[in-house]
């Protein structure tokens, strides 16, 4: 039988703001134990909530940019379950009535843009953290990260692959890194999914039942446990089972997934509005304010790239990955360069040496200003491509941000370009003298022999000849 | 001395007749000589003194407010820095509160001296006292009854002159029914006039602090410093600070008392009629007009209630786990026996039955058949009290059916307890303001309460209607023997 397999994401993205959703504790990471925490966060009695008006808006610049409806009036309620890292024994979350509601995102799979509907995004507080390792035969509570922002984003079940899942959580990523509102540390839980996965035979219409895997925080995770998951259920149907509802934990190391607890013992989480907080009503002005204070979104600068550089909309897409990328790109144009040519050495040279290193473009020791004057000494003809790319590597290797940091490496290494005609003359007759059997060709009407001729006086002249020129005084000495 | 109104003693304080600390003394022995009332749960000589103390140095320095070096007892429900806030409660019999309370703050700022905690039912829960886990207060009119609850402690400590003024929180009639059992004036203000930051919450949503005191006008003085916006209260009201006592003398010459016919009918004891029948009278002879109205819906109230305030209850009190602070159980096996017989020792009965009652409403399948439709009923008798209020000014009833039983008598049946609150309730579900003012006693020499109740925001008209009761009246000014 084919089996069709059903995604659904639900992804906790943690807010940068300064301050707790609810209190004024410091949410920075990795403070002492306990040392960030409000009378809220310890959940002392007679502790207030108030609502963090920061938070408020990182939803609805989060509604805004996915094209959803973020609501007038949305509703605070309590979950409530007894864990020892919930101070107050429930999170206040919303529940019936979301803060942002609908829109939609855009993944590409093999070259293919799907649309993943959103169902809704929810602000809600983050739990503390139980530590066992510390303490022998003990459990410590760290109520730090308690009351953390973070805004649930749940995806309808759309996606249909564990390539799809992963795209979505990576476009998902990129967008709210982009407008800034989660700084996407994934290695300390910024962005964290759950996935929800079944099969269905292949044409059926209704769901399977599905097994959710919780908190995974790395794409390759997602891709792992989707897998795993498909196949657990494909075989235990296909074994004459039925899947049950569950929550299963997928481990790394093994490469499984494992049922945490299922429906049966499920939470009766009893949500109510919480009386402590009104509803939250968020006015149009200032949505509207919001709205115009929005950064330009990755596919509204794909268009403008495309129009404004000239350049073709695939690199338009690839240069969009990211803010940092797409700014790079533009200041490298800014200062000068070729805007093809700094399309084509950002996503070549500049991209390979970023991964092979494992950084960031943030991190990379090149200024756009300095890549901008390399890529204007090739377009002036100073250097060739290939001399080029030594520069680049020199200058990375050097840290070079000056503008002028390109031509500084070419004079004192000697690597300008040769195109006096006199000098390279000399080589061209040495070449032509030393391999008959490629004149030979050549004049037979092989063109290509011209190329191996062109290469031999390009190591003739050590990499420094420009070899249009070389080509050109072959063709009239060979004529 | 002790029946000085806040204004003589105000005045005696400011020409240096009395100081801070000999008030505080005063009411310190008083207190210590009549700790078998039970009405304080904490006193600390040492910490009021040297509060006293600086009251009298700011006086001595021109830095005094009106109402500095005058002592109050606070009900054991605000967070006081450095005092055990224990909520009436073993399970926070030994939680010492590290911050304070806006009520806390502003009575301090205000030069206010604190005499003590006072008793009160475990977490705010009853009507008469007895679930304090520090056993029940007894009332200074009989010994033998009951001061009524949740505030019997505050209101009984203003009864028997152990503290010229206290603070008390009202939640379904816990200022109004012990003042009115205890013969005090008490008020319950508007819904998000008082903050509620620091007060440990037992039904947020109907929880309120107010003021006791032995007249309208102290009561009045009082409100002035308890109430007051505070950011830190998502539901406290950005209302224009105002002068409750502006309006205490205001003649009451037209002024229209609607009298809701659900107030008298079945079940009203006949000698709180007739207490009630004579304010009435007396207040026709001060100008004012009577208008029969109807809340049809009053007897709902009691299911109401007793559906939402749990259910807000059950997931309020979560945080008591024994994880933090509080009560832990000595021996347990694992998270969830320590869970359960932290509560199992730290809550008494009547926490534990509304937690249930309260869990269950909230439960998947149950919600909407009880806590749902109590919202419903809820708005509906918000409804009912506007309608009334188109055609009087002021609404006037008894505060309870009867007087204060005896200690004892209602606790095996804890729905006759439930019953008791039904005149109280309804104010606290719509929000609005009520108070109990001395209108008399039974034939048993208990003190009977007629409830006040205004629109939001009528405290000022309240306070005025109170006085002047009160100036044509002697009620308030009985005290009880000791």
């Amino acid at each position: 039988m084919k089996w069709e397999v059903v995604i659904g994401l639900e992804v906790h993205t943690q807010l940068t703001t300064q301050s707790k959703i609810f209190s004024s504790a410091s949410t920075a990471f990795g403070a002492a134990p306990n040392t960030q925490t409000a009378v809220v966060d310890i959940a002392l009695p007679g502790a207030l909530p108030v609502m963090n008006k920061a938070a408020v808006e990182k939803a609805i610049q989060f509604g805004l940019a996915i094209g959803a409806k973020v609501n007038q009036r949305s509703v605070f309620a309590r979950k409530n379950y007894f864990y020892p890292d919930l101070p107050k024994g429930y999170q206040i979350s919303q529940f019936e009535l979301p803060v942002v509601e609908g829109g939609a995102i855009t993944i590409n799979v093999d070259g293919v843009d799907k649309t993943i509907n959103l169902t809704r995004a929810h602000l809600e507080e983050d739990a503390g953290k139980s530590v066992h390792e510390d303490f022998h035969g003990l459990s410590g509570i760290d109520l730090n990260r308690a009351g953390t922002p973070l805004l649930e984003i749940v995806s309808e079940p759309e996606m249909r692959s564990a390539a799809e899942a992963v795209a979505y959580a990576k476009a998902l990523y990129s967008l709210v890194t982009w407008i800034g509102i989660c700084d996407g540390n994934m290695q300390e839980g910024s962005f964290r999914c759950d996935v929800n996965v079944s099969v269905r035979p292949e044409g059926q219409k209704e769901f399977g039942t599905r097994r959710e895997v919780k908190n995974l925080n790395s794409f390759k995770f997602i891709e792992q446990a989707v897998k795993a998951e498909v196949q657990y259920q494909i075989e235990l149907i296909e074994d004459g089972g039925k899947v049950q509802q569950a929550t299963v934990l997928f481990n790394p190391d093994t490469g499984e997934t494992r049922a945490m607890r299922s429906k049966e013992d499920a939470h009766d989480y009893r949500y109510f509005p919480d009386p402590d907080l009104p509803p939250l009503v968020i006015s149009d002005e200032w949505v509207e304010r919001v709205r115009s204070e929005l950064p330009e979104l990755p596919a509204a600068m794909q268009a403008r790239f495309v129009e404004q550089y000239g350049i073709p909309a695939y690199d338009a897409a690839t240069l969009t990955a990211s803010k940092a990328l797409a700014g790079y790109y533009e200041a490298t144009v800014a200062a000068g360069a070729d805007a093809k040519l700094a399309s084509n050495w950002i996503m070549g040279d500049v991209s390979a040496t970023l991964n092979r290193e494992e950084k960031d473009i943030v991190d990379t020791p090149v200024s756009a200003e300095a890549l901008a004057g390399l890529i204007r000494r090739v377009s002036d003809n100073t250097i060739n491509n290939k001399t080029a790319k030594d520069v680049l590597r020199k200058m990375w290797d050097e840290g070079v941000t000056d503008p002028n940091g390109a031509d500084a490496i070419i004079e004192r290494d000697g690597l300008k370009q040769e195109t006096d005609t006199g000098a390279l003359e000399a080589i061209v007759d040495e070449v032509i003298a030393n391999n008959a059997k490629s004149v030979e060709e050549y004049r037979a009407g092989k063109e290509k022999a011209l190329n191996a001729l062109v290469g031999q006086c390009m190591k003739a002249s050590k990499g420094k000849g420009n070899p249009g020129v070389l080509t050109e005084l072959l063709k009239q000495k060979l004529a | 001395m002790i029946e000085k109104s806040l204004k003589q003693l105000s005045g005696m304080l400011a020409a240096k007749d009395v100081s801070a600390v000999e008030l505080a003394t005063e009411y310190l022995g008083r207190i210590k000589a009549n700790a078998a009332l039970n009405a304080f749960i904490a006193i600390d000589e040492a910490k009021t003194l040297a509060q006293a103390q600086a009251a009298d140095a700011a006086r001595a320095a021109g830095n005094a407010g009106a109402l500095t070096g005058i002592p109050v007892a606070h009900k054991d429900i605000f967070c006081q820095q450095g005092w055990v806030a224990s909520c009436g409660s073993k399970m926070l019999e030994n939680f010492v509160a590290p911050y304070n309370a806006h009520v806390i703050e502003q009575c301090d700022a205000a030069g206010l001296v604190t005499l003590g905690r006072t008793n009160m039912d475990e977490f705010a829960m009853g009507s008469s006292n007895e679930n304090s886990a520090f056993g029940a207060v007894l009332n200074p009119w009989d010994r033998k009854a009951v001061p009524g609850g949740s505030s019997g402690g505050s209101a009984a400590a203003v009864a028997a002159r152990l503290a010229p003024i206290a603070t008390g929180t009202d939640t379904g009639g816990s200022i109004r029914q012990p003042a009115s059992f205890c013969g005090v004036t008490g008020i319950k203000p508007t819904y998000g006039i008082v903050s509620r930051f620091g007060m440990i919450a037992y039904a947020s949503s109907l929880d309120q602090g107010g003021p006791f005191g032995k007249s309208a006008e102290d009561c009045a003085l009082l409100l002035n410093v308890m109430a007051g916006f505070d950011e830190r209260d998502a539901t406290s009201l950005q209302h224009a600070k105002e002068d409750y006592a502006r309006d205490l003398d205001a003649p009451l010459a037209g002024l229209r008392i609607g009298l809701p016919r659900e107030y008298f009918a079945e079940g009203l004891a006949a000698d709180v009629a007739a207490a009630i029948d004579a304010a009435i009278a007396e207040y026709k002879k001060l100008g004012a007009t009577v208008v029969d109205i109807s809340l049809p819906n009053t007897r709902l109230a009691i299911p109401s209630y007793y559906v939402i305030a749990p259910a807000e209850a059950s997931s309020n009190l979560s945080r008591f786990d024994g994880v933090r602070y509080g009560h832990r159980a000595a021996d347990y096996d694992g998270l969830t026996e320590m869970y359960e017989k932290s509560r199992a020792e730290g809550f008494g009965w009547e926490v534990k039955r509304r937690i249930l009652t309260g869990t269950y409403v909230l439960s998947h399948g149950y919600y909407d058949a009880y806590y749902l439709q109590a919202q419903k009923i809820r708005r509906i008798i918000a409804d009912d009290f506007q309608r009334a209020f188109a055609d009087c000014d002021l609404i006037m009833g008894p505060v309870a059916p009867g007087t204060a039983w005896n200690l004892g008598d209602k606790n095996a049946d804890p729905v006759a307890m439930y019953l008791e609150d039904i005149y109280t309730l309804g104010v606290n579900l719509a929000g609005l303001p009520g108070m109990s003012v001395p209108a008399g006693f039974d034939t048993a020499g208990r003190p009977i309460g007629l409830q006040i109740i205004g629109n939001y925001f009528a405290e000022a008209k309240m306070l005025n209607a109170a006085h002047r009761f009160q100036q044509a009246t002697d009620w308030h000014q009985k005290a009880p023997a000791l």
